[in-house]
């Protein structure tokens, strides 16, 4: 017996569940069986030496890690298994990695996973299965057009806002992406008390922050061991005169500050801080702050959240995960971005990635090539 | 619900279960000196004189263990050590390359911490191991061997070892040969006294006795040094208060799997075959693992190779449908490893990674068959359109 008529529910989805072990991933498969689609856990097995237990907020792919993600999908009831991605990972994200420190660059390793493996490799695997979309624990807004075409937004929590690390997803991808948590007001500390009430054991557990194949947190500790140890170059300012010597110019970034280990102070007593590595040279140039603003990048692989912009436009972007936003020109040519900005910023380093937005939409990304300092063009 | 994971175990016998029960609500220390410890220790001992009778072996043959994993330590480990305390130049171990990690690891262990030389034998393409390949192998130096340790069947492509002529091979230079027969147990006949071994593992869970309960078979003249040390409860070679319920359950499930060998391998074969004929004629590239002759494999036992599969793809397909079936091969931390035993038998490691093991059991029935031979051609279909990841 029907009366009114309702509008129809959404179709129940077979939804795969990439479950890390953390709180953001266990809520959002909890949530997508809440809205009734067939879901199943999953967790990525990445690293192929995992170690035992996890270190305090380092590292996502310890056994312990494992078993709190079979745990969460215990209570939330659902099938659950181990899949092995640790090759895959390796070659896509761990090598990469590697390969964009060698050559003087600074990547971005999330955006990476989420490109090669969660949205590449999984959904992949996962859409030939059967299943129709993966779902993960980021902070972000998938929003549907009437024309049925999607847009991805940034998190309803600005301050939880995980878009920048989706924005090298294309609409392929983001056809069968689900992120529960975006879509509604919820701060990390909602998402804890629904994990409690969910009785989800992994409410209390510390968020992780540093890079999960680095378990022990040293990035410089990894790359001198990965490439080979010391190699010991010139440290110099901006004349080119030399300061100091370094144990291997990978081990730096753009806008680092500590570590340098020069020793006698600037003329105007002033920190200097990296302005340009040059893994050719091996060197590592430093200077004031000031030198640090940059004015214009050219930006290569540009991914789009959609169509493609035809025409040079103002949009704001972000140019690192817990960055903030800049007021930015932006222009396709011939497949490279070039992009101005309204207001110089600093720390800006080749191999970081470059999210447009156009208010809150995701307009695409780009993996930033080149930068133009105010006082001279470098890089 | 097609239940078809009967090698990693199998659902316990009523009586079994009744035998467990009954004994829960009794106390007693089978060690205690007064009435109710003596009638705890009756109980562990009729169980272990109907247990031994079952096996073809002698009451005090019968080392009752908390399970296969640790029979298997006791055996490789015990008698590792008292060979070589005996003997310093024993310390070669002999052990094929297709036994279970209960083995496997144990031996691996004594190469890195004993000063154990441990020396894989070759396999043929079904994974046994040829009597002359081990007579070779002790003839080289027959004063090193400290024992010599191989599998009466394979608990992922179920193959069958010559158990008795190589027990031969080792009595003819005094090698003690243990056996890991917790595969071969209740689907051939492991007669511990006509098989010729020096020790021999059996596990309770596997043939429809509970979990936590197992027994190493070991001859009378055997005295490993013990994994366990503490009150010297089994011939002073494995300590720890007996556990009375789980002997006693135990014990009417290994009678029952004795009683009910004969019939079980027929029916259970026939259901077996069936199984292999549907998943060839649903599969045709499917490659049978183990020896396809009926007497080379243990008749509850099918195992397959899918090419450009998964395993693991395979076995989600098929878990969303109710069919439980197993990649066959040991996880670490969830993530299926490519088989020892494939890689042994000499199968390309990409090969390797698309297995799966159907093992049946007393409760298979042609529905369970059925099932799988309706789901099987579409799970392969799909699984190799999501390819090797």
């Amino acid at each position: 017996m029907t009366d009114t008529p309702r509008p129809a529910a959404p179709r129940p989805l077979r939804v795969l569940a990439a479950m890390s072990g953390g709180v953001d991933s266990a809520v959002a498969a909890a949530r997508a069986v809440e809205a009734g689609h067939d879901v199943t856990g999953v967790h990525l097995a990445l690293s192929a030496n995992p170690q035992s237990f996890r270190t305090g907020a380092r590292g996502c792919c310890t056994i312990e890690d494992s078993r709190d993600a079979r745990r969460a999908a215990d209570v939330i009831g659902i099938p659950f298994y181990v899949w092995d991605l640790a090759e895959r990972f390796r070659e896509d994200v761990v090598e990469d990695f590697v390969a964009e420190y060698e050559a003087g660059r600074t990547p971005n390793p999330c955006l990476r996973c989420n490109e090669k493996i969660k949205f590449a490799a999984l959904l992949d695997k996962a859409l030939a299965l059967g299943f129709d979309a993966v779902c993960t624990g980021h902070y972000a807004t998938v929003v549907v057009n009437e024309d049925g075409s999607r847009e991805l937004h940034r998190a309803s929590d600005m301050a939880k806002d995980q878009s920048y690390v989706l924005g090298v997803l294309d609409e392929k991808q983001l056809a069968h992406a689900m992120f529960p948590l975006g879509d509604t007001l919820t701060t990390k500390e909602e998402i804890r008390a629904e994990a409690e009430r969910r009785d989800l054991a992994v409410a209390k557990k510390p968020d992780s922050h540093d890079i999960c194949f680095i378990a022990d947190g040293d990035t410089q500790g990894f790359l001198a061991n990965r490439l080979g140890g010391k190699a010991e170059g010139d440290i110099l300012d901006e004349s080119g005169a030399k300061l100091g010597t370094h144990d291997g110019a990978f081990g730096f970034t753009i806008g680092q500050r500590k570590g340098l280990r020069i020793g006698h102070p600037a003329p105007d007593g002033k920190p200097r801080y990296v302005l340009d590595i040059s893994p050719v040279n091996n060197t590592v140039t430093v200077g004031p702050a000031e030198a640090l603003d940059v004015t214009a990048l050219t930006a290569i692989r540009p991914r789009w959240c959609g169509t493609e912009p035809a025409a040079p436009g103002t949009y704001t972007a972000q140019l690192r995960a817990h960055g903030g936003e800049t007021e930015v020109d932006a222009e396709l040519v011939g497949g490279e971005l070039r992009v101005s900005f309204k207001e110089p910023v600093r720390g800006v380093a080749p191999g970081q990635a470059i999210v447009l937005y156009d208010g809150t939409r995701v307009v695409g990304s780009a993996t930033i090539a080149t930068t133009s300092r105010r006082t001279e063009a470098s890089v | 619900m097609a239940y078809l994971d009967h090698a990693a175990t199998t659902p316990m016998l009523p009586e079994a279960v009744e035998a467990m029960t009954a004994q829960l609500t009794v106390t007693g220390n089978a060690s205690s000196l007064h009435a109710a410890g003596r009638r705890a220790r009756r109980t562990v001992e009729e169980g272990r004189e109907a247990f031994a009778a079952s096996l073809g072996a002698r009451p005090s043959e019968v080392v009752f263990t908390a399970g296969g994993t640790e029979a298997d330590n006791l055996a490789v480990k015990g008698l590792y050590w008292a060979r070589r305390d005996a003997e310093p130049r024993r310390t070669r171990v002999l052990a094929s390359p297709v036994e279970h990690h209960a083995v496997l690891d144990a031996v691996d262990w004594l190469a890195a911490h004993e000063g154990a030389n441990v020396e894989y034998l070759a396999v043929d393409r079904y994974g046994r191991v040829h009597p002359d390949t081990l007579r070779e192998a002790i003839a080289r130096d027959p004063d090193d061997v400290a024992l010599a340790t191989v599998m009466w069947a394979n608990n992922e492509i179920g193959t069958v070892m010559p158990v008795r002529e190589l027990a031969d091979v080792a009595a003819e230079f005094g090698v003690p040969l243990h056996a890991d027969a917790v595969q071969a147990y209740g689907q051939l006949d492991v007669d511990f006294a006509a098989s010729g071994l020096a020790a021999m593992t059996v596990s309770g869970h596997k043939v429809g006795g509970p979990y936590g309960i197992g027994a190493l078979l070991l001859g009378r003249q055997y005295t490993p040094v013990p994994v366990l040390h503490g009150g010297g409860q089994e011939r002073h070679v494995r300590s720890g208060t007996l556990d009375v319920p789980a002997i006693a359950s135990f014990a009417v499930a290994g009678v029952l799997a004795a009683e009910r060998r004969e019939d079980f391998a027929r029916t259970v074969g026939a259901l077996r075959d069936d199984l292999v004929k549907a998943v060839l004629a649903a599969a045709p590239d499917a490659i049978l693992g183990g020896d396809p002759a009926p007497g080379g494999r243990l008749p509850a036992n099918a195992h397959f190779t899918f090419p450009g599969c998964e395993g693991d793809s395979l076995l989600l397909l098929l878990d969303a449908q109710g069919i439980e079936c197993s990649t066959g091969s040991a996880c670490t931390a969830g993530v299926a490893q490519p088989s020892h035993v494939l890689l042994a038998t000499g199968t390309d490691p990409d090969l390797a990674r698309g297995t799966l093991r159907f093992s049946l059991g007393h409760t298979s029935t042609a529905a369970d068959v059925a099932a799988v031979a309706a789901a099987i051609g579409p799970a392969v279909e799909r699984a190799r359109t999501a390819g090797l990841s």
